[in-house]
Parts: structure tokens; sequence; C-alpha cells
């Protein structure tokens, strides 16, 4: 009973999400919607996590097969994408790569950066010890 | 006999697909062996099975199509993880807002740049333009700058499981070893496929990376607007 009724409280969320969707002139997906109502109720505390979190946590633990039809769908595109298949392949690597790389590098630049005015002349012996070792 | 009901099942597809997944998650505990990622090898296992019992995909798809059925309500619960990392995100924020706008620039730039270096026409660059984000929203995207949306479909697809199967490997080549940096260099760029392997990684990956999926989405919504203008 208590997963039915998590889940059905998930469904409901999704189908507010559906319904903003429909109503709202806006290119945003149901699922964004739902994930915003669902973040703003935990916040609020409108919606207690324990009231979501088991079939919440499964559905995203069994996520990754979600993908696989339309990971089979690419059979039925491949006679659109012949024509162009180089240099949309480089871009699609290229820019993977480079995407990855430099969100993940900024942001961890960004944190570091904080960590240490946070920490201003207080480095801990332990961060000294740390830099010392990646330097040499 | 056999053949014949395989072609027209609804459920022998989707039984497949995942029992591919299974054997393909059982391979890579074993061997440890990045590349033997189990959603690569659950896609490449339906695709040669269907071609070669020469299956139709909407045969396959009207049993699959329960399985990207689930997507929507498990993107929404994308929301839990979040809220658990909440305290992590309220002092990080700097750095997730840079790290993720930092990202969509990257993203529109690489496509435009590279498509000015192959001369792609105008249709080809406006399809690629919304590649690292949701197909939800990328697909709305192509449509509206007037792309091919087949194609986009397929571009995203693509580059969410490359970055699913590349994404541990290029955090630790690159040195980016903070949990919150690497689920924003998943999300990104590599959307919700990309945030099932975040949440492998880690509980702050994983909330960090759903999160960029909504704001990458939005901001590539605006920004792949201003940059169809270009070229």
């Amino acid at each position: 009973m208590k997963i039915l009724r998590q889940f059905c409280r998930i469904m409901i969320i999704t189908l507010i999400g559906e319904v903003l969707h429909w109503v709202l002139p806006l290119p945003v997906p149901a699922s964004i919607y739902g994930m915003a109502i669902l973040f703003a109720g935990l916040v609020t505390g409108f919606i207690k996590l324990d009231q979501v979190k088991d079939a919440g946590k499964f559905l995203i633990e069994i996520m990754p097969v979600m993908f696989i039809p339309a990971g089979v769908g690419l059979m039925s595109s491949w006679g659109d994408l012949r024509p162009v298949l180089l240099p949309v392949s480089v871009i699609t690597v290229v820019s993977l790569v480079a995407v990855m790389v430099v969100s993940g590098k900024v942001s961890q630049h960004v944190i570091r950066l904080e960590n240490k005015t946070e920490a201003g002349s207080l480095l801990s012996m332990e961060d000294m010890a740390a830099e010392e070792e990646a330097e040499l | 006999m056999i053949a014949s009901f395989c072609r027209t099942s609804a459920f022998a597809g989707v039984t497949l697909s995942l029992f591919a997944y299974w054997v393909g998650a059982a391979l890579k505990r074993k061997t440890k062996l990045s590349f033997l990622n189990p959603l690569l090898i659950s896609i490449a296992v339906t695709i040669v099975v269907l071609l070669t019992a020469h299956v139709s995909y909407d045969t396959y798809d009207a049993g699959a199509k329960y399985l990207s059925w689930f997507l929507t309500p498990a993107t929404v619960c994308l929301a839990i993880p979040l809220y658990e990392q909440m305290k992590l995100l309220r002092n990080n924020w700097k750095a997730v807002a840079t790290g993720i706008c930092s990202g969509v620039l990257t993203s529109l730039l690489c496509v435009l740049v590279l498509s000015v270096l192959f001369g792609l026409s105008h249709e080809t660059y406006v399809t690629l333009l919304p590649k690292s984000i949701t197909t939800a929203i990328g697909m709305g995207v192509s449509e509206e700058l007037g792309g091919n949306v087949t194609i986009t479909v397929a571009v995203i697809v693509v580059t969410g499981v490359l970055g699913n199967i590349l994404g541990e490997g290029l955090c630790r080549l690159f040195h980016i070893e903070e949990p919150i940096a690497r689920g924003i260099a998943l999300g990104s760029s590599s959307h919700a496929i990309g945030t099932a392997k975040a949440m492998e990684m880690g509980e702050v990956e994983g909330a960090m990376s759903s999160l960029s999926i909504a704001v990458a989405g939005i901001l590539t919504v605006v920004g792949a607007t201003v940059f169809s203008a270009v070229l």
C-alpha cells in the first residue's frame, strides 16, 4: 500500500506537470514542471520526503533501462543520419568532451576558490599537506 | 511459426532489451571494463537481433514504449536527490550556476564553430544546437528553429549514451574531483542519460546532475534561439 500511495503522489505531480505544459506556451516539458513542483513541495514541507522516497528512488534506480527504446530508435533514423554522418559524429564527440570538461572544471575552480577565501589564512594542516603533495 | 510470433510479439523485444541490460551489467561487474556499458550493450544487442530477425522498430516499440513511458515520472523524481542535497546546493550555488552556464555556452559555441568549419547548412546547424539537453526540450527547440527533429533526437541519444560511457573516465582524466563539479559535468553535457551514470557515481553527483538537466535545458532554449541567427 505504501508504494502504491507514493507512486500515486508521483503520478499526480506528473499529471499537474503535463497540464502546465499543455496550458503554458513555454517550451518546457511536463517532466521539468513536475520536477520543479515536487522540489517546491518538499522544500515547503507540503510533501514529506517519506511520502515519495521509496517509489521515487526505485524509479531513479531503473532509469537507465528507460533509455533503451530511444537508443534502439537509432535504427530507424539511420536513413536521415547517413548523409551527414561524418560532421555530425565529429561535432557530437568533440562538443560532448568540451562541455563536460569546461563545465566540470569551471565549477570545480569556483568551489576551490570559495573554499580558499572562506578558510583564509586558517588553512588546516591537512590542506597544506595535500597542496604540497599536489605540487610535487 | 516461432519466427513469425517473435515478429509480432509485444513482449519479446522488451524482454530481450532487459535481459541484454542484465547481462551487460553482470559483465561489467565481473570485468570492471568501462566500455562494457550495460546501456550500450543492451541497445546494440537489441538492434542486431531486430535487424537479423526482420522485426520492425514499430513492432518493438509497441511493447518498449512502456519503458519510455516511465521516463516522465522518473525525471520528476530527480527532485528527491536534489532536495536531499539542498544544503550543499545553497552553499555552492555560485559554482553550480557558473558551471552550468559555461557548459551551455561551450555547447552552443562548439556547434557553431564546427558547423562553420564543416560548411554545414543552416538546417543541420540548428538541428545540432540542442544536442546536449534532454530530448523533450531539445526536440521542441529543433522544431522551432526549423531543424530535422529525427536527427536531433538521434544526436541527443548518442550524446547521452557516450556521456554515460565516458563520463567517469573523462572526469578522472581531467582531474575533475569535486563531486559537485562531476555532477555538473555529467548533467550539462549528457542530460538525463548522463545523470543515470552520475546517480551511480554518488548522491551528490546525481543531485547536481539532475539540477543541470533542468537549468541547462532552459538556458539552451534561450541560447539556441540567439545562436540560430548567427549562421
